[in-house]
């Protein structure tokens, strides 16, 4: 039995393709059945994200489920084979172990470190348990996968750190406010950044958020979309002193919110922390309130650099992750080598047996005036002989065949053990 | 020398505190790894074996109070005893109800610390107490004393960890400590919490003592080094809870004051008998 990886992804196919070749996740039971009734396989995944579609499988014939995988995939889709094969790979062995390992660990993904490949791997195979296309060797293939990630993220500080602005800006909120529950939000302005931190911070459910814009029209649709009040600009500073976390990011030329009145605030509500985010250019706030006791105010550029640090530290600590990979890698691999062993002498064994009876039967019947006990004799005789046959071979593979899948093969060739 | 049944147990006493020693060490050693570490495991680790130390340390504490003739915290080796024993205690309730195990890896140190001082001072007899001082408001006084100092320890070390956060969110250092340090709202929290509670608990303490001072020597205040010092003590923290209740005072202010606060405290504990002689300095006990 062998485990293969088949699939693309964001590094093999662009988005058009990916997208044509995905399965729709709520509905993955008739692609499922599909794919297990290929002759060649016997267990299924489909993992299908915006940026990869794989299937991983156990086979028998690395090459013929390989073929039989492509033309299902051209078929599902209504594609022909060379639309889609250039963007296909194929990890088979100790690869599609690794492969999959790292695809857990989210070593292989567009942001390295991004746990959400996790929970979709896991929705995944939730599918494949649910439409019972996975048998012993991929539940145990998929749980020691889940348990690798696990021991990559808390092994190594690879998704500490948050690597995209918006998520940096939240996280910051969190080191200062700790729950952001009860927390009001001012955004001013708008702009692309600026949607995209506030809708990070409202999906952590912060209490209320307040939108204001210098032309009222356009804080409307935003305000709809996250259910924020709007402010009326002029009004901006009447519940200042309310706002925990201000947004800034006009294209206004001078500095709105001053010292003065960030003093002020801090003043009336009794010096609890505020936390500022200025996403302007040029900036909106005045850079000294961040001497202020108790206010911190980041800007676009503080942002940045801490973004482009924790990138740094996840490529360092990736390299780190590769090696428990690899490790768990070679002993799931092992692991697997060791199925192999024992079903192998079973046939092994069986298929002698059988020779054996079958020819005694076909001697002894045309064998007149026999006693018993020369029967016997006959019986023993034979018995002998095959135990002696298959001793060496039987301890070849239990010897050689725990590391190394080859003996295997070759046996089952020679004996023709796969049918 | 007689070998008396007490003495060998004293012998077994004295292996059993390096043990204690030992054990605490280990857990300050897990506690260290686990602020630059990502694993979790050793907070897990230091936890448990802090834990393990804890029990030992108890054990030591019940063998005093069964064998000494008082509650033992007649001279600095015990109260520096008594008083790690407090403050670790205090940190695993705290620390099983709030769930802060960084906090660990600031007590440990400090606790192994005063440990060690109480082990350098380590004697075989214990100072006996001349009669009048030995009366039920021994252990009461020094509990309760000990309990509020032990909290107003903990208000130290997270007034510590408030700094150092502070100080990396302000100027946008973003490292390991950052992601291992709770937020600022939890340890001013933290800071609130243990005021709240070590300042009662130092009140009580203080009124204590001065009821057992009247019982003993004849009046309630006797100004000597100690009390003065436990006074400016008193002012300090009430200074703080009073500024956190109505003025706002918060952050990184109250972290400042709770880490001077607690300067005081150890001065008012270890510098007043060291340096300035008292009723209070264990010599005098025996000095007639």
């Amino acid at each position: 039995m062998n485990i293969i990886v088949a699939g693309l992804s964001h590094k093999t196919a662009s988005i058009e393709i990916r997208e044509r070749l995905s399965f729709s996740s709520h509905n993955l039971t008739t692609p499922l059945q599909e794919i297990v009734n290929l002759p060649s396989l016997y267990e299924a995944i489909i993992l299908s994200t915006c940026n990869r579609v794989e299937i991983v499988c156990t086979v028998d014939d690395n090459e013929k489920a390989i073929r039989e995988i492509t033309i299902f995939l051209a078929d599902f889709h209504k594609l022909s084979l060379n639309e889609i094969t250039s963007h296909l790979y194929f990890y088979t062995g100790q690869d599609a172990i690794r492969h999959v390992f790292r695809v857990a660990s989210s070593l292989d993904s567009m942001i390295v470190g991004e746990p959400q490949i996790l929970g979709q791997l896991k929705d995944a195979y939730r599918s494949a348990v649910a439409n019972k296309t996975t048998g012993s060797i991929l539940n145990r293939f998929l749980h020691k996968a889940f348990s690798v990630a696990k021991r990559v993220r808390t092994e190594t500080n690879i998704a500490s750190n948050a690597v995209s602005i918006s998520f940096a800006a939240v996280e910051l909120a969190r080191k200062i406010f700790d729950n952001l529950e009860d927390k009001k939000i001012l955004l001013i302005g708008a702009g692309e950044m600026a949607e995209l931190v506030t809708r990070h911070l409202v999906s952590h459910t912060v209490k209320e958020l307040f939108i204001t814009n210098r032309t009222f029209e356009h804080a409307l649709p935003l305000a709809q979309e996250f259910g924020g009040k709007i402010l009326k600009f002029d009004e901006l500073f009447d519940n200042f002193a309310q706002m925990d976390i201000i947004i800034s990011s006009t294209d206004a030329h001078d500095i709105i919110i001053t010292y003065e009145k960030i003093g002020k605030a801090l003043h009336a509500r009794k010096n609890k922390p505020m936390f500022l985010i200025d996403i302007a250019v040029p900036r909106n706030i005045d850079p000294r309130i961040n001497d202020l006791p108790n206010v911190y105010l980041y800007n676009i550029d503080d942002l940045d650099g801490i973004v482009e640090k924790n990138r740094q530290v996840r490529e360092r600590e990736a390299k780190q992750a590769e090696n428990i990979v690899e490790e768990e890698q070679i002993r799931f691999y092992v692991w697997l080598q060791q199925q192999e062993v024992t079903p192998t002498i079973i046939t092994l064994k069986e298929k002698f047996e059988s020779i054996r009876l079958k020819e005694i039967e076909k001697t002894l019947s045309h064998w007149e005036g026999l006693r018993e006990e020369d029967k016997e004799k006959i019986n023993a005789l034979t018995h002998a002989i095959v135990n002696k046959i298959l001793h060496d071979p039987i301890n070849f593979l239990k010897t050689k065949g725990e590391k190394n899948r080859f003996p295997i093969e070759e046996i089952k060739r020679i004996f023709n053990l796969n049918d | 020398m007689q070998i008396t049944p007490l003495l060998y147990f004293k012998q077994i006493e004295f292996y059993v505190f390096y043990l204690t020693l030992t054990i605490y060490c280990i857990g300050t050693i897990n506690f260290l790894i686990y602020l630059i570490k990502p694993r979790t495991l050793f907070s897990r680790l230091a936890f448990y074996i802090t834990i393990i130390g804890f029990l030992f340390h108890s054990i030591i504490f019940i063998f005093r109070y069964l064998t000494y003739a008082c509650f033992p915290v007649t001279d600095l080796h015990q109260s520096l005893f008594f008083f790690a024993w407090c403050f670790v205690g205090i940190f695993i309730i705290f620390n099983i109800k709030h769930k802060i195990p960084v906090l660990g890896s600031f007590v440990t140190p400090l606790a192994t610390v005063f440990l060690i001082s109480s082990a350098t001072l380590f004697t075989q007899k214990p100072v006996q107490i001349p009669p009048p001082l030995q009366s039920m408001w021994l252990p009461i006084h020094t509990t309760l004393a000990f309990l509020g100092e032990a909290f107003l320890g903990l208000a130290f070390c997270g007034g510590l960890m408030y700094l150092i956060q502070e100080n990396q969110i302000k100027n946008k250092k973003w490292s390991q400590f950052l992601h291992r340090l709770p937020s600022l709202q939890t340890l001013d929290d933290l800071n609130y919490l243990c005021l709240s509670l070590g300042f009662p608990f130092l009140t009580l303490g203080i009124i204590t003592g001065s009821i057992w001072a009247e019982y003993a020597w004849g009046s309630y205040w006797n100004w000597d080094p100690k009390e003065t010092w436990s006074l400016v003590t008193w002012l300090i923290y009430a200074a703080l809870l009073h500024g956190r209740l109505t003025i706002g005072w918060r952050g990184k202010r109250a972290a400042f004051f709770s880490i001077i606060g607690f300067a005081v405290v150890l001065f008012t504990f270890l510098g007043v008998n060291l340096l300035l002689p008292g009723l209070h300095s264990y010599d005098s006990f025996t000095s007639p």
